[in-house]
């Protein structure tokens, strides 16, 4: 397709990663859910951008605020939104991915929303289909719209990223939010550090643009933006760790460890929050400081701006004969 | 003879010594001067004449004056097995050996996997008085190979490096977190290599020796496996790993070849290992029964040249206690090692007396080179450093025997074995802690 018949400047059928999108496809992404800030806070908030479109957000893994995010987001646009669930569908019955995935094809929605515990698995339903599918998050591999959702707190916060220090802290083997916010990170020119035990560190991970610490202090020094992680245990099958005291202990983001960074630093989490693990309460709820609530604010505009943005796409691009 | 250590030492001049300090190749005629705990001079220019008022004045009277020795594979049996060894006698014999300080394997009841017990050993032993005493934090709780302990932590409040002690880590996947996890805190992982699934059940080495005494050999191979092992997960991890007692030509080679690739990994001989072979087994002889088993005379031959070409970084004595009730067993029943406190200086002196290497590189493989792996401040004469010293004659002989050992435990490998060199005063932190009779 060509980039100059397409009105909002992202031209892609889907949103399954940030991955190899480029500065100008991610702004117009946020550029478009700045525009629904606004609307969000507004008495009114119906559009009906939407209107006469169907979503289904299908997710294979227990969310709340995610699929909460996403519903709410349709529903705005005046689409019309189904919610499923693994708990409820037929992948109990022995369905497999691509079954569901035909099934759900047949019944002519506009965008899935997928959310899966398996990396490359929302990519893999995307080839099965003819609408639009929006990754909400696949295994260890990418989160797109949380990493958009940062970015767009970023930007409203700071009115940057480029050229920001940003350490994304905990967790990051084990995460989809901290790949995702590399690659956006490093795309708009922000200097991204990793700071965690060495056992949550992915192998060779430097090769994706990022500077790796293992201490704290020294990782968060002079950082803009400090993104802590949420701590998997649930995906944890074997020894990161050795205990929560000593995690906290060494990596839990608390005042005494956030001395280095810029007094105005922003604190980020995608949440849920694991409080005195990975964050300390005092921290977390320091409104001058934590752009925690914010982040799920903007989550709902972002994910707006993506149903707005790939509806729209749908009638240009061809539709495939599968 | 041990003495009661005085509580302030004061100013004390060392004089007309053979200085010899093994990390600056110091080789002279000089003396000392320490201050409190920490050395103020030293040097061909410390002599009576520089004596003030109130300095009391040791003569040295020509013997060598070196660095007290750093230790750093120490069985304890305090706390839990205060029968074969406690801090006092452990202490008692360490000073004797001119030994300064002291790193204790984890393999105490309880296991030194919580700070408590790091702070308990480390109280205990500053009680004595005598040879410092360091801890090694367990990698894994319980030393039972499967959750990785507080490393961080353990750290922390004193433990200087980490090791499952007698045990070795058998799960990969748990070496290769622990190794990662450690490599946070550029903590050192030490093992004790061996496959313990190829080991089992073996008493001795694997061989002909074995086969003619009738007993269930352990295979070369069951180390040079774990090796290789390790190293492997080194490259993975990035991780700094120490390996305890090589005894094998293969182990040396392998660890040649891993330090030539730049890895960071290091290893240590045991005396035994370099100064014995398996025939000390004789007729069944249980204070030979050793872990590693005592090899065949090329395995001991090519641990002596890895510690001339400095593949082996370090000596240490790897004293283990045993009591007669666990020693007076058929050999395949009686427990392993053998006490070496008392006999790390002399042994490990006769690779200088046998033309080896200088007195001075000898002397570094038991204290500075150690204490540089381990991040200790002793092990060097020099201005602001603590006051750990030895003076003794390298020349002097004399015959181990078990009986008069001053460890609780007796079971020495060396015994009837005639030696050269002996301790003639021990100081710890400035104060003298041990006199020759």
């Amino acid at each position: 397709m060509d980039a100059d018949t397409d009105e909002f400047g992202y031209p892609h059928k889907h949103l399954l990663g940030i991955e190899g999108l480029n500065p100008i496809e991610i702004t117009a992404l946020l550029d478009r859910a700045e525009s629904y800030v606004e609307q969000n806070r507004q008495t009114n908030k119906k559009r009906a951008v939407l209107s006469g479109r169907t979503i289904i957000n299908l997710f294979f893994e227990d969310s709340t605020r995610t699929r909460t995010s996403f519903e709410l987001a349709g529903k705005r646009l005046g689409g019309d939104v189904i919610n499923m669930s693994v708990a409820t569908s037929s992948v109990k019955k022995g369905e497999t991915l691509i079954d569901t995935a035909m099934t759900l094809n047949a019944m002519h929605p506009d965008v899935l929303v997928v959310r899966h515990p398996e990396s490359g698995s929302v990519k893999l339903l995307s080839e099965k289909v003819n609408c639009a599918v929006i990754n909400g998050g696949d295994g260890a591999h990418e989160h797109p719209t949380q990493a958009l959702l940062d970015a767009l707190t970023i930007r409203r916060r700071v009115g940057k990223i480029q050229g920001l220090r940003v350490a994304i802290c905990g967790d990051i083997l084990h995460s989809r939010v901290a790949r995702s916010n590399i690659h956006l990170l490093t795309t708009m020119g922000a200097r991204v550090r990793l700071i965690a035990p060495r056992t949550l560190i992915p192998t060779g991970i430097e090769h994706m643009g990022v500077e790796v610490f293992n201490d704290m202090r020294e990782g968060l020094k002079d950082c803009d933006i400090v993104m802590m992680l949420r701590l998997q245990q649930e995906r944890m099958h074997g020894n990161y760790f050795p205990s929560v005291r000593e995690y906290f202990h060494f990596f839990g983001l608390d005042y005494a460890k956030l001395e280095g960074a810029k007094a105005d630093a922003l604190i980020m989490h995608p949440g849920p929050m694991n409080r005195g693990v990975e964050i300390d309460s005092e921290v977390a709820d320091d409104f001058g400081r934590s752009a925690i609530h914010e982040q799920v604010e903007m989550g709902v505009a972002v994910r707006m701006a993506a149903l707005e943005i790939l509806t729209a796409n749908l009638d240009r691009i061809p539709q495939r004969n599968l | 003879m041990a003495v009661k250590a005085d509580r302030a030492p004061g100013r004390v001049a060392y004089i007309n010594a053979r200085l010899l300090d093994p990390a600056s190749g110091l080789d002279t005629t000089g003396g000392l001067l320490s201050e409190g705990e920490i050395i103020k001079d030293v040097g061909p220019h410390v002599t009576a004449n520089v004596a003030l008022e109130g300095v009391t004045v040791i003569d040295c009277e020509g013997l060598c004056l070196a660095p007290g020795l750093v230790d750093m594979r120490v069985h304890l049996g305090e706390p839990g097995e205060e029968h074969k060894e406690t801090l006092a006698s452990a202490g008692r014999a360490a000073t004797k050996g001119g030994i300064t300080s002291m790193v204790c394997l984890p393999n105490t009841e309880p296991v030194i996997d919580d700070m408590s017990v790091v702070e308990f050993v480390a109280r205990r032993a500053r009680l004595q008085g005598l040879t410092k005493v360091y801890p090694y934090g367990a990698v894994t709780k319980g030393l039972a190979g499967k959750e990785i302990a507080e490393l961080g932590m353990l750290a922390e409040s004193g433990a200087v490096a980490f090791t499952d002690g007698l045990t070795p880590i058998k799960n990969a996947q748990v070496m290769r977190r622990a190794l990662m996890y450690a490599r946070t805190f550029d903590l050192m992982i030490c093992q004790h290599p061996e496959e313990p699934s190829l080991a089992m059940g073996g008493v001795m080495n694997a061989g002909e020796t074995a086969t003619r005494l009738g007993l269930t050999g352990i295979p070369r191979e069951a180390e040079i496996i774990m090796i290789e092992r390790d190293i492997r997960l080194v490259e993975l991890t990035g991780g700094r790993l120490h390996i305890a007692h090589i005894s094998t030509s293969d182990a040396v080679e392998v660890i040649r070849g891993a330090k030539a690739r730049g890895l960071p990994v290091t290893c240590d001989a045991s005396p035994p290992y370099f100064a014995l072979n398996e025939v000390a087994i004789g007729d069944y002889r249980t204070f030979a029964k050793l872990s590693p088993p005592l090899r065949d005379e090329t395995d001991r031959r090519a641990i002596v040249e890895g510690i001339k070409d400095g593949t082996i970084d370090c000596i240490a004595s790897d004293h283990m206690p045993q009591d007669e009730e666990s020693k007076r067993l058929p050999f395949a029943n009686a427990a392993a090692g053998g006490v070496g406190l008392e006999t790390l200086l002399p042994v490990t002196l006769e690779l200088y007396h046998n033309g080896h290497m200088s007195l001075l590189k000898a002397l570094g493989l038991i204290s500075s080179r150690p204490a540089d792996l381990l991040g200790l401040r002793s092990g060097k004469l020099s201005r602001g450093r603590p006051a750990d010293l030895m003076i003794f004659d390298p020349d002097r002989g004399w015959k181990v025997e078990a009986d008069k050992l001053l460890s609780k435990s007796k079971n020495t490998p060396f015994d009837g074995r005639l030696v050269q060199g002996a301790v003639e005063r021990t100081v710890v932190d400035g104060r003298t802690v041990y006199v020759s009779d």
